[in-house]
């Protein structure tokens, strides 16, 4: 990782095994061997790949309660994944946090978060850090359309360009804030002209296509690592599935609009363009994520004396 | 030991620490260039320079989140909220956050953070710039909470709570701001969870802390070797075995504070005495605190709604009689 930039059956292997480890979760959802909301982002994987793929494994990132993928594509372990979302001993965070609170020091995952746009200022933060030590290591953070309405987002982009923090501030325009469209959320819709008007430099792209998320990642990370500040990434996507398994997704949508963004899922484009060398690692990485998945079901639950542990360090 | 005011104790830790520890920074709002509103943190900058002492923007939550995300890095960021009030606009970070980040990570990431702040009233503040917020982050699992009392107190709880390595909230009250007192010179340390009894006596204890400890000893000067003192300094962790023995010495206690009465440290400190030394009291638990009112501005409101000395009085002469 970290830009040398990946091949269409590279980043055809992170986003299938992505969509797959969405599919057994969904499917444990449904069974009840699952526990609380599943926020799913399918047909968004190409940002998670392209984007982790522009970082080092020592670069931060904090990402949304739908940040699954970028733990996973920056590295950490699917096992610990799957064992946290099913809450085992077993995983990422001793099933403390679960699917919305996943944390990973050594690969600088600084937390997925239950808050829209809390991440934001951790990762700020991160950045700072590295400044003041001139590590070098740069931080992204994820967030929606509609983390773009938070105050707390634009305390961090004026503190961002007041301190040219190395913070890629990185946001996934999906078209809908939650269930309720920018058209009805937000002021003015050019998400890149508010960023502007922080001072911010902008980039827009297509968040279908991994390559170009990461062409555009490893320019902010590298502006970043050289002294020139933040950059706001607004990567135009869309999540052909509901915000969470409850909504179907179609209440607030057509159906033709669905298709026709699903017709356009990164997970196709690539499958077109790979042949038939796809459905051999779409094999391979179905395997392992059934493996992953059989695995954590045979996994210890976290003892109860545990429930009251680690409340201080 | 040298004679200083309570703002100048917390400017020597604050200077200890960063003299020991090259990871710990201190953001805020007027801190650096300004010096800081209670000056707090006067001088630092000139010693330190601008990659320790930073200015920050009116943006609270932000630069809460930043301390966060700084303390996930690696540093000890020292994070100062210019008036404890404005921590509300914060709440997420510092309590869904700050607070909860270590167990939600299963252990995982620690964040050595510290929140400076002030609070009290009794100056005309009024209602946003006056309160006693304390019980707010104590509800919350996940933050230690500190209120010194005194100069000495406040530097060696200032280096105790810096090197925490779980996120404390340091509270200091206008009111003590100018209080003077000797100060170990060097090396000063109280750890945290070390009540200190201010005065001893052997018929009620007042369990108390921050400026409601200088009212209960005025209070107190009326029944001379009555009344035990006892400040608790830090409310998490709670020194329980000193209030234990002090009950078991007296039997009755008041628990008197600033803040609030309802749903704060007097009801919950009270529910754990009768709860737990229930056959060791004489008499119910009583609470000397704010009444259910916003802080009031002309001084004769807000007089009545803050606790007084002859408030504390009054209800030592009930008790004692």
């Amino acid at each position: 990782m970290g830009h040398v930039r990946p091949t269409d059956e590279q980043f055809f292997r992170t986003m299938i095994r992505l969509r797959h480890v969405e599919k057994a979760l969904t499917e444990l959802s449904a069974g009840g061997q699952l526990r609380g909301s599943l926020h799913l982002c399918e047909g968004q994987e190409a940002c998670p790949a392209g984007a982790c793929a522009a970082l080092l494994k020592e670069d931060y990132v904090t990402a949304t309660y739908r940040g699954h993928g970028y733990v996973l594509a920056k590295g950490t372990s699917l096992n610990q994944v799957i064992a946290e979302v099913l809450g085992r001993a077993t995983g990422l965070c001793k099933g403390k946090g679960g699917k919305m609170h996943l944390f990973d020091q050594e690969f600088g995952v600084l937390g997925t978060n239950g808050i829209v746009g809390a991440g934001v200022g951790t990762a700020c933060g991160a950045a700072l850090a590295s400044k003041l030590d001139g590590t070098g290591r740069v931080a992204l953070t994820v967030f929606g359309d509609g983390a773009n309405n938070q105050g707390h987002l634009m305390e961090c982009w004026n503190m961002a360009v007041l301190y040219k923090l190395p913070v890629i501030f990185f946001c996934e325009n999906n078209l809908y804030s939650e269930m309720t469209p920018l058209s009805r959320s937000h002021g003015n819709v050019n998400l890149s002209e508010r960023a502007r008007g922080f001072g911010l430099h902008t980039e827009s792209v297509n968040g279908n296509d991994p390559h170009a998320v990461f062409e555009v990642v490893s320019k902010a990370a590298d502006r970043g690592r050289s002294g020139q500040g933040p950059t706001f990434v607004e990567a135009m996507t869309y999540r052909t599935t509901g915000h969470y398994q409850a909504d179907s997704g179609t209440a607030y949508r057509t159906k033709e609009e669905v298709e026709d963004w699903r017709s356009r899922s990164p997970i196709l484009l690539l499958r077109q363009r790979i042949g038939a060398k796809a459905d051999e690692i779409e094999a391979e990485e179905l395997a392992v994520v059934q493996a992953s998945v059989e695995k954590a079901l045979a996994d210890s639950v976290p003892a109860v004396s545990e429930s009251t542990t680690e409340v201080f360090a | 030991m040298s004679k200083m005011s309570f703002v100048q104790a917390c400017n020597a830790g604050l200077r200890q620490e960063l003299e020991r520890d090259s990871n710990v920074f201190l953001m805020g709002e007027d801190i650096a260039h300004y010096g800081g509103m209670f000056r707090v943190t006067e001088g630092l900058l000139e010693t330190f320079g601008e990659n320790r002492v930073i200015d920050t923007p009116i943006s609270e939550s932000g630069f809460m989140g930043m301390a966060l995300g700084a303390a996930l890095a690696g540093k000890r960021p020292v994070a100062e909220l210019m008036f404890i009030d404005f921590g509300l606009v914060a709440m997420d970070q510092i309590l869904n956050n700050i607070a909860k980040t270590h167990y939600m990570s299963g252990g995982r990431c620690p964040v050595p953070m510290t929140i400076i702040t002030q609070g009290g009233g009794y100056r005309g503040a009024a209602a946003q710039h006056s309160q006693m917020l304390e019980a707010l982050f104590l509800h919350l699992p996940g933050i230690k909470v500190v209120l010194p009392s005194t100069p000495a107190d406040a530097k060696g709880l200032m280096a105790a709570s810096i090197r925490d390595d779980n996120p404390v909230v340091f509270i200091g009250h206008k009111q003590l701001f100018g209080k003077q007192g000797e100060v170990p010179d060097g090396e000063h340390f109280i750890p945290l969870g070390t009540s200190s009894v201010v005065q001893e006596g052997s018929e009620v204890t007042i369990l108390t802390y921050s400026f409601t400890v200088d009212l209960a000893m005025k209070a107190a000067e009326a029944f001379p070797g009555k009344v035990e003192i006892v400040d608790l300094r830090t409310l998490n962790p709670l020194d329980w075995a000193t209030i234990e023995s002090s009950v078991r010495k007296t039997h009755r206690v008041i628990v008197a504070h600033e803040a609030h009465g309802r749903c704060s440290v007097a009801s919950d400190l009270g529910f754990q005495v009768q709860q737990r030394l229930f056959d060791e009291l004489d008499a119910p638990v009583e609470i000397v605190a704010a009444l259910d009112a916003p802080i009031p501005f002309a001084v004769e409101l807000e007089n009545e709604v803050l606790p007084t000395a002859a408030r504390i009085e009054a209800k030592l002469r009930e008790m004692l009689t």
